[in-house]
This record gives structure tokens, C-alpha cells and sequence, in this order.
């Protein structure tokens, strides 16, 4: 069996996104950018399933810039077998992504296909779900655990009132969340190795989907900043000022 | 126009995230139904009935529908989507996890998490945790949307007289099963909804200090929170998490103790009315944002405030 695993190139997590002058959106000019956190865990859960013998072969999709291959290659260096990269200029909603992964599982009929639950630049945190429903696949998203049983999947789900657990057929695709694994890091020899590895390039055009986005983005705009507080010098202090400043005790 | 509400609720209530998710429907405008789908949820149902300024109370309860799965949720959705301007739904983690799938299946994008109605295409929505937001406007036939509840106040739960309509369910879709749910049962007011919140970090050092947070809580009855870190070294489960891949919330007085105050746990408490903050270096980011800061080792600090309490 194989696994399809998603990657996108990110903002990296360390650095403030800051908004452009003109306010049309983030200024990523020379920007640090990295793989996105969530990704990095299901690359890496990929991975595990290869390393235990579950699976046979990682697959890493990404959709975007030229300069994904570098995204590409870091999954490759993680321990990917092979990767696809689909060459777009355009910045793609989640549907239309969805709507290539789709075009790319049919070509390569994963059994599995693991994507981070959420990309930390849009935040959207709809690309897994959507996925699924275009194949009329299960999902089992903000996964925390995952093993393969009798040909199932059984979930482990970060939810808000807790740990959920659920069983999908197979395939099906699931989205990780942080908890999932701790992602390894590439070794230097890796890292030399994937530059080696197989790397096919898609323009997104010779797909022929539909990908147009649906949204138009009228200004990003810096939130509203916050007043600057005060130092208390003691527990006291901070009671009092709560009590009869603030008002909120 | 015509807006549905799926609401979220286990089975007995609604959950407080629903009445946050009917006033942005009000902010947009129209008639408002509200979907309670689930197994044996007639008494959430009738709870949502009294809901204020809401039309028709939607009632799809049977057994394919236990757990709430996002497969058979998003069809039930989609079998009734074509009535609708607008389906909103609250983004909690039972949001989040329907909602793309109704929207895929029905051809359309989904704006995610909006913080502010503009009008009834146009839509604010916070983006990179947080650092910016991003006014959009959608083409969709549909606007499916998910909401950010601490930027809108709850709809009042008392006050409406819709009427139930029971409404047909569909076949189980068979690609999954709910086996189960495991929640840390706590007494204590629940975090998205407390009027405050003691949260700790990594500086805790273990679980169990976690109890000195526990007291200030229960005298001021407050919910207790928690940093990533905090989680990911097992202090307490993750359900407490908050932040911009746990809970976003914004009570009205937010305590950060042993919490260094990175961007992506700001994304979680940085609306809070009033923000305080217990750490020992002077230097954490923490106090950027905070409107008392106290620099002090938070095992003298924290018992010196319980006692004060
Ligand atoms: C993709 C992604 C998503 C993330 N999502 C989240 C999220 O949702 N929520 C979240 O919280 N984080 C999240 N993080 C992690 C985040 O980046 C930080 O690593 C985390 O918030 C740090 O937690 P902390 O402040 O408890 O720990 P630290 O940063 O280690 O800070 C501990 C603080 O405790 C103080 N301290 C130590 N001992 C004492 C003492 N005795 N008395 C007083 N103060 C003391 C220290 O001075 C320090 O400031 C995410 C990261 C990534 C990459």
C-alpha cells in the first residue's frame, strides 16, 4: 500500500507575519519559510507506518511555487520515497487544492492519504475534509493516534471535550494534528540523498480542473492592537487593581 | 434571505457556542432555522426552540446519526443546503469538522472562522494566527461558514417560540463508525464559556502543581487552561489547551502563570478582557499583552493569591 502525504510551504511558526503597507496581504519578501508544522506530522506518521511494515511507499504532494521543491525536498531528506510537485503561481483555496489531490490520488491510488489538519498561514483547516468528501472517502480528522487494523484505520481525534476514537474504512484520509508523533529531524546524509530522489513536476494547467477561487480578498488589515498594561510590584497590588481597577474579581 | 444554524449539542443541551453562532446569523440577516441532528436529541431540540429570534427548529434524530460523525452530518446538510443563503455552524472542533465536507460535496469554498459580518457576502477573518485579518468576499451561491464565537455575543437563550419540524434523515454512510469519547470529568466551569480563566505553562514543572491553579479556580470560579507545552509534557490533557490549534477564547479576565506568551498561545486569549500575568522573567512576551504584569516566582506568587482570595 501506499500513502499520499501533503506538504505545504509556509511562513515559518517563529517568525510574526507582517502585513504589507498596501494592505493586500503578508509581506513574505525574504521571509524564512518552512514546512508547515502539520504537515511535519504527517509526514512523519507516514513514515512510521513504512518503517513498521504497514505500508509500502511515501508519497509527498505539494501545490504551489516553484520554490515548494524545497518543502519537497525535506520530505524527501524525512524519509519520503518520491514526491509530486503541482506548479501553480496562483495562491489556491482549499477546494481547488482538494481538487488536485483528488486529480493526483486518482492517478496514484493511495490507500491512506495523511495531510496536517490545518496549514498555519490561512488557518482554514478544510483541506482533509474536503478531500474526502470529493472521493467519497471517510475522514478522520485532528488525528492524535492512528493504527491500521484489519484493513481499518482506528482514530484517535482531538476534540473539545476530549479524546474521540473512530474506525474508518479504508482509504480514507486523515489530518493530523500536533500530538500525532514527534516529527525526527534529517540527517546530513539525508539530506544529500533527496536530492536524489524522484521528483515529478505538474503544471497545474495540464490537470484541466476547475480551480477558481470563489473569494476575493479585499484587504488584510493588522488586528486591533492591545493598550499597553502596567507592572504590579505584589500580589497585593495585583488584587487590589483587580478588585478595584479592573473590576473583573 | 434564509440562514441555517447547525447547532451543536449532546443530545440533552445545546452547547453555548450555538447561541454565538445565531447572532452572527442575526448580524447577516433573515430567517434563521436551526438544524439539531443527533440520536435521541428531542430534548436539545426543545431547548432550541426557546432560542430568541430563531424561526424553525430542525430535527433530524436517528441512529445514523450517533456521534455526530462528519460523513453523515455533511450529507444531512447538503440534502437541505439548497433552501439556504447562508449555513453557519460555530468552529469548534465539531465544526470544523463537517462544515468543509458539506461544502465540498456541494461544490462551494467555506469561509472559515469569520470574527466580523460586513454584509451578507463579506466577511473579516483572522489569519496567521491572528497577526492579520483578512477582509474577503465570497461568489458562492451558498456561503458556508464557520464562526469564530468570542467575537459575537451569545444569542439570548430564553425568549423565542419556534416551532420543531421533524425532519428526514438518511441512510448511515457506512465509511465510519463512533466508538467513543473520553472526557477528564471535571466539576469546573467549562473553558470556553468561563468568565475566567487561570491557565498554566510549561513553568507548572508537573500535574500536580497544576492543583494550586485548581483552588484559585474554584474560589474564583474560574475554568482552568493550559499552554501547549503544558499538554504535549502531560500536566493536563487537551482539552485545556488553549490557543491557535487549541481553544479560542476570551473571558473577561484571562491569568497566564508559568506561560512565556508565544504567538500561537496569544491566538487563543489575546481578545480577553482583562489579561494578567505571572512569570519570573521580566523579559516574556506574556507581558506584551497583559494588563497587570507581576514578575515572580509563580510557587511563591500563586499560594500568596489564593490566600488573598
Ligand atoms: C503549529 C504550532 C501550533 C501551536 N499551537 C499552540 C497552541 O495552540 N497553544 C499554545 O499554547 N502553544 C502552541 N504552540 C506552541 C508555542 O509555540 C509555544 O511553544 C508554547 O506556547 C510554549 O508554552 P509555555 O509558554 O508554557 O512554555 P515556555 O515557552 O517554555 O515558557 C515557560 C514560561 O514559564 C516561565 N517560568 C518558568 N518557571 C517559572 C516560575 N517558577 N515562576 C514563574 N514563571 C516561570 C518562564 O519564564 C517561561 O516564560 C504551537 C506551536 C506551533 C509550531
Amino acid at each position: 500500500m501506499k500513502v499520499l502525504v501533503g506538504v505545504k510551504r509556509v511562513l515559518d511558526p517563529q517568525v510574526k507575519a507582517r502585513v504589507k503597507a498596501d494592505k493586500s496581504g503578508i509581506d513574505l519578501t525574504n521571509a524564512k519559510m518552512t514546512m508547515n508544522p502539520f504537515c511535519e506530522n504527517a509526514v512523519e506518521e507516514a513514515i512510521r507506518l513504512r518503517e513498521a511494515g504497514s505500508i509500502e511507499e511515501v508519497v509527498a504532494l505539494s501545490i504551489g511555487v516553484a520554490k515548494s521543491e524545497e518543502t519537497l525536498r525535506n520530505a524527501l531528506a524525512l524519509g519520503a520515497d518520491r514526491a509530486i510537485l503541482v506548479l501553480t503561481e496562483e495562491v489556491l483555496e482549499p477546494l481547488a487544492i482538494a481538487k488536485v489531490f483528488k486529480a493526483i490520488v486518482e492517478k496514484e491510488s493511495p490507500g491512506l492519504v495523511l495531510v496536517g489538519k490545518q496549514s498555519i498561514d490561512d488557518d482554514c483547516n478544510q483541506t482533509g475534509q474536503m478531500l474526502s468528501a470529493l472521493l467519497d472517502w471517510p475522514q478522520a480528522t485532528f488525528a492524535s493516534n492512528l493504527e491500521l487494523v484489519d484493513g481499518t484505520a482506528l482514530v484517535t481525534r482531538e476534540v473539545d471535550s476530549g479524546l474521540e476514537t473512530i474506525n474508518v474504512n479504508m482509504p480514507a484520509v486523515i489530518s493530523a494534528d500536533l500530538r500525532l508523533n514527534v516529527p525526527r529531524y534529517a540527517s546530513l546524509p539525508n539530506v544529500m540523498k533527496a536530492k536524489r530522489k524522484p521528483l515529478e513536476k505538474i503544471n497545474l494547467a495540464d490537470l484541466g480542473l476547475d480551480t477558481a477561487n470563489r473569494m476575493t480578498t479585499i484587504e488584510v488589515m493588522e488586528p486591533p492592537a492591545r493598550a499597553a498594561g502596567v507592572m504590579v510590584e505584589s500580589v497585593a497590588e495585583l488584587v487590589d487593581k483587580l478588585r478595584n481597577e479592573a473590576k473583573v474579581i | 434571505m434564509s440562514i441555517l444554524v447547525i447547532a451543536e449539542h449532546d443530545n440533552a443541551s445545546l452547547v453555548g457556542a450555538t447561541l454565538n453562532t445565531v447572532t452572527a446569523a442575526h448580524q447577516i440577516g433573515g430567517d434563521i432555522d436551526l438544524l439539531i441532528a443527533g440520536n435521541g436529541c428531542s430534548a436539545a431540540a426543545q431547548e432550541a426552540t426557546q432560542v430568541f429570534g430563531v424561526n424553525r427548529v430542525l430535527l433530524a434524530d436517528d441512529p445514523s446519526l450517533e456521534g455526530q460523525l462528519a460523513e453523515n452530518i455533511a450529507n444531512l446538510v447538503v440534502s437541505i443546503a439548497g433552501n439556504y443563503s447562508h449555513v453557519l455552524t460555530a468552529a469548534t472542533t465539531f465544526g470544523k469538522n463537517f462544515m468543509p465536507r458539506a461544502a465540498a460535496l456541494l461544490d462551494m469554498s467555506q469561509i472559515s472562522e469569520i470574527s466580523e459580518v460586513i454584509s451578507a457576502d463579506t466577511f473579516v477573518r483572522p489569519v496567521y494566527a491572528g497577526n492579520a485579518m483578512a477582509k474577503v468576499q465570497s461568489s458562492d451561491k451558498i456561503k458556508l461558514i464557520t464562526v469564530r464565537t468570542t467575537k459575537f455575543d451569545p444569542a439570548a437563550a430564553t425568549g423565542g417560540s419556534a416551532a420543531v419540524e421533524t425532519i428526514e434523515t438518511l441512510a448511515d454512510s457506512g465509511l465510519s463508525r463512533f466508538l467513543g469519547l473520553s472526557s477528564s470529568d471535571s466539576e469546573r466551569v467549562e473553558l470556553t464559556s468561563a468568565a475566567i480563566v487561570i491557565s498554566g505553562g510549561r513553568g507548572m514543572q508537573n500535574g500536580e502543581n497544576f492543583h494550586m491553579l485548581e483552588s484559585v479556580a474554584d474560589k474564583l470560579g474560574a475554568a482552568v487552561g493550559a499552554s501547549r507545552a503544558a499538554v504535549d509534557a502531560g500536566f493536563v490533557p487537551n482539552e485545556y489547551q488553549v490557543g491557535q490549534t487549541g481553544k479560542v477564547i476570551a473571558p473577561d479576565l484571562y491569568i497566564a502563570v508559568g506561560i512565556s506568551g508565544a504567538i500561537q498561545h496569544l491566538a487563543g486569549m489575546k481578545d480577553s478582557k482583562t489579561i494578567v500575568a505571572i512569570n519570573k522573567d521580566s523579559e516574556a512576551p506574556i507581558f506584551q499583552v497583559s494588563d497587570y504584569g507581576l514578575v515572580a516566582d509563580l510557587f511563591e506568587a500563586v499560594p500568596e493569591l489564593d490566600k488573598a482570595l
